[in-house]
């Protein structure tokens, strides 16, 4: 039953893409609402990641001190694993993950709440394809905004880092540059903008897709929300699997 | 004029509409009217093609859009101009947007061509003043002449109104409805009206089909419904204490 279920499901969410992926009515209508994504998804999304990228970094920088130094080891090495895993993990999936809770819940709950309000029965019957009119501009905005998401934690990862440096003197400025600047790799940047990107489709689109086929009222609309999160949230996950495996053979 | 042909619809083993048949003029305001659970929305979104019957055909104008695929469908409802239960404005809009979003979308004129019209239809219901307003900041009426105004925006072919004066008071129905009406002979445009509203009823009842159980059961106007023999229409029509009363002091 539940993979008969599971199937239907996946079965709704490609005719839901197909019409998503159709042709805009109008280009300068669908640009000025993908700009308005952009905003809303991506721009009030960089303060979220800013934080919260600062303190991981800087969290992430005192564990690397505290467990992994030893006199065996080079006083950089704390520097060269926090860089490590804020490139190759937390500024990727793990902000992916928190912007599926922030970005996920909104684009549920926003499109859910047309849907219940009759707002989406109003752009079908002007002859709207609604899909495409509601939902390919979240794409399009956070698939376009999250390299500079990305690139915004990973800088802000940095910034922590060097910030719990200075203010407790667990770690000189020098052997963390020394250990940021080891060994270091481009491609795992760009290893982190391309799952970053399949994330973005992720959340966007299956978030669509729960507010989209809402059905009921405002509970359920809330639950929507919930499901798309966690839905969102597992699929993150598992992408991530494929993905590290495929990238970084 | 939108003629509606032989309709059945089930949900599951539940018939819902039986074997309708109607003609909705242009130039009139066409009501269907019936208790809650009579099947007037069923029928109203399987004319506009939001749902689609077992068997039947929906002509507009003699185009059957039952027959239509999604991309027939879309274009045949840029002639069409709905008003909701709820109004269904876009919140993310000012009214000013929401009446200029059906122009930016099909119109090819130019933004102050598109602007004008706007502005004329806001005119039209009377709400010009409140164009910059969001949605949530109007009354409930306001949202109702300022869905009117999205609706026709287009100049429609056809209009449909779904529960235009649920939630408003019976001043407020009037203004809608004698907006409605008067929308719909100055265009000369098909409208069909699904309430049961009796003022409405009485007000605008140029055709009035009555449903029960999925059937029509009554046909006429306003002129003739307080003196039908119909059972059911009369339960229908004096559940309402003031028309009990005011067929009370004509008898």
């Amino acid at each position: 039953m539940f993979i008969i279920k599971s199937i239907e499901t996946f079965g709704s969410y490609l005719m839901l893409m197909r019409r998503v992926f159709a042709r805009p009515e109008r280009w300068a209508v669908s640009l000025r609402q993908t700009l308005r994504e952009i905003f809303q998804l991506g721009i009030d999304s960089i303060p979220i990641v800013l934080i919260i990228s600062f303190f991981i970094g800087a969290v992430i920088c005192i564990q690397m001190k505290l467990n992994i130094e030893n006199a065996w080891m080079p006083k950089f090495v704390a520097g060269y694993a926090t860089r490590e895993i804020l490139l190759l993990e937390f500024s990727s999936s793990i902000m992916c993950l928190i912007l599926a809770g922030k970005v996920g819940s909104n684009i549920t709950s926003e499109i859910g709440a047309m849907r219940v309000t009759q707002q989406i029965d109003a752009l079908e019957i002007m002859g709207v394809n609604s899909a495409n009119f509601l939902i390919l501009p979240k794409v399009a905005a956070l698939i376009f905004m999250i390299p500079i998401l990305v690139i915004f934690s990973i800088c802000a990862g940095i910034a922590g880092a060097y910030a719990i440096g200075f203010f407790t003197g667990i770690m000189s400025a020098d052997d963390l540059t020394c250990g940021l600047q080891y060994d270091f790799q481009q491609w795992y940047i760009w290893c982190s903008i391309v799952k970053a990107i399949f994330f973005a489709y992720i959340i966007t689109s299956v978030a669509s897709f729960y507010g989209y086929t809402v059905e009921g009222g405002s509970i359920e609309v809330g639950k929507a929300s919930t499901d798309s999160v966690v839905s969102c949230s597992v699929l993150i996950l598992f992408a991530d699997i494929v993905l590290t495996q495929l990238l970084m053979q | 004029m939108i003629e509606v042909k032989d309709i059945h619809k089930k949900f599951g083993s539940q018939t819902v509409l039986d074997n309708i048949n109607a003609i909705f003029d242009n130039g009139k305001a066409n009501l269907i009217i019936g208790q809650s659970g009579a099947g007037k929305t069923v029928l109203l979104k399987c004319i506009v093609g939001l749902l689609e019957p077992e068997e039947g055909k929906v002509l507009y104008d003699g185009r059957n859009i039952l027959s239509f695929n999604k991309r027939e469908k879309q274009m045949l409802r840029r002639e069409m101009g709905m008003l909701f239960q709820n109004a269904a404005l876009f919140d993310s809009m000012s009214v000013l947007e929401n009446v200029m979003f059906p122009l930016d979308m099909f119109s090819d004129k130019t933004y102050n061509e598109r602007l004008k019209r706007a502005r004329f239809c806001l005119e039209r219901v009377n709400l010009l003043d409140a164009q910059d307003k969001s949605p949530e900041e109007l009354s409930g009426g306001m949202q109702k002449r300022a869905a009117i105004a999205r609706a026709i925006a287009l100049e429609p072919r056809y209009l449909f109104c779904d529960e235009p004066n649920s939630g408003l008071d019976p001043k407020t129905s009037l203004i809608i409805d004698e907006l409605i009406h008067g929308i719909t002979t100055e265009y000369d445009i098909t409208t069909i009206v699904n309430t049961h509203d009796m003022n409405s009823v009485m007000n605008i009842g140029d055709h009035i089909i009555f449903l029960a159980d999925g059937k029509i059961s009554w046909e006429g106007n306003k002129d003739h419904i307080l003196n039908t023999d119909n059972k059911r229409l009369n339960e229908f029509l004096f559940s309402s204490e003031i028309l009990r009363r005011v067929a009370g002091d004509k008898q």
